[in-house]
């Protein structure tokens, strides 16, 4: 039954896509890129991923559908006919993915427990953080009771701190250029009603 | 018996809204139909959890249906008053983010 469901997920994801591609009504385009999300979060779901799932529903259905929208109140809601033949980008995609497929028989079989990836340091860090069974507590290296807590704050920790700085310099970005438009409306320039979205705060 | 039944109209019932998102004459069909695509996503996951035994995720479920709502609220909001709240009657609105 797990198998039905996610077949016939997948399905809809693909019938999303084509939509996406066909339709030239870009609000409907929008729409769909939501179904889109929620059909990839449920599969993240499927898959165990729910930590991504949800960035996915929050990123994916709720702010890129806000944002993509209000792009589109500036620009316009069809999409122009594009002239050239699609051949060329098709064959290349085509080669690309074939590409990929073949790279993937280089990797080690999935699940394997003796893959190069848990073979590595994921045994020391389930070590110092689950206490065997005949050590009492004193083996944590860490004291943080979540394993994946451990891993991101501290083992990995100055990537996640890395990862922190982009995306506040990111929002500082953001924050800026919404700032600066609505200053110059307030200032001046032509009275623009109903442009620029101001879809931070 | 009763969880294969019920995955099966939730499967049938997303075909169906991911129609009206295809087809839809008018926005407002498409913007249902997304609205009705999270909630069957909601309830997919719900039903998820109960096959796999893992009913825990039930609490995603739940703030999966609060994005939905709140992201329904802001689609039509935007829809109404062209922009999210900036021009619209009530200036000190906050919106969804």
């Amino acid at each position: 039954m797990e198998s039905v469901v996610d077949l016939a997920l997948l399905g809809l994801l693909a019938v999303t896509a084509f939509g996406v591609l066909h339709l030239r009504n870009l609000v409907a385009v929008v729409m769909l890129m939501g179904i889109y999300s929620f059909l990839s979060a449920a599969l993240f779901v499927v898959l165990d991923a729910v930590d991504v799932a949800f960035t996915e529903v929050a990123v994916g259905a709720g702010v890129s559908t806000i944002l993509a929208l209000g792009t589109l109140a500036l620009v316009g809601t069809r999409q122009k006919r594009h002239a050239k033949s699609p051949l060329i980008p098709l064959l290349i995609v085509l080669v690309t993915g074939g590409m990929l497929v073949y790279g993937t028989y280089d990797l080690p079989r999935w699940g394997e427990p003796d893959n190069p990836v848990h073979g590595h340091v994921a045994p020391e860090y389930l070590a110092d953080h689950v206490p065997l069974a005949g050590d009492e507590g004193d083996v944590l290296e860490v004291h943080i009771p979540n394993i994946v807590t451990t891993v991101l704050a501290s083992y990995r920790g100055y990537d996640t701190l890395g990862e922190t700085t982009v995306v506040f310099a990111a929002m500082v970005g953001v924050l800026t250029l919404f700032v600066g438009s609505r200053r110059q409306r307030r200032t001046g320039g032509p009275p623009a009603d109903d442009e620029g979205g101001s879809g931070a705060s | 018996m009763m969880v294969v039944g019920a995955s099966i109209a939730v499967l049938v019932t997303m075909a169906m809204a991911m129609a009206r998102a295809l087809l839809g004459p008018t926005v407002y069909d498409r913007v249902l139909a997304v609205n009705m695509f999270g909630t069957k996503t909601v309830l997919t996951i719900a039903l998820i959890g109960f096959f796999t035994g893992r009913p825990e995720f039930l609490d995603l479920a739940l703030a999966y249906g609060l994005l939905n709502f709140i992201g329904t609220i802001a689609v039509l909001k935007f829809f109404q008053f062209g922009s999210l709240g900036a021009s619209g009657p009530h200036p000190g609105e906050t919106e969804s983010g």
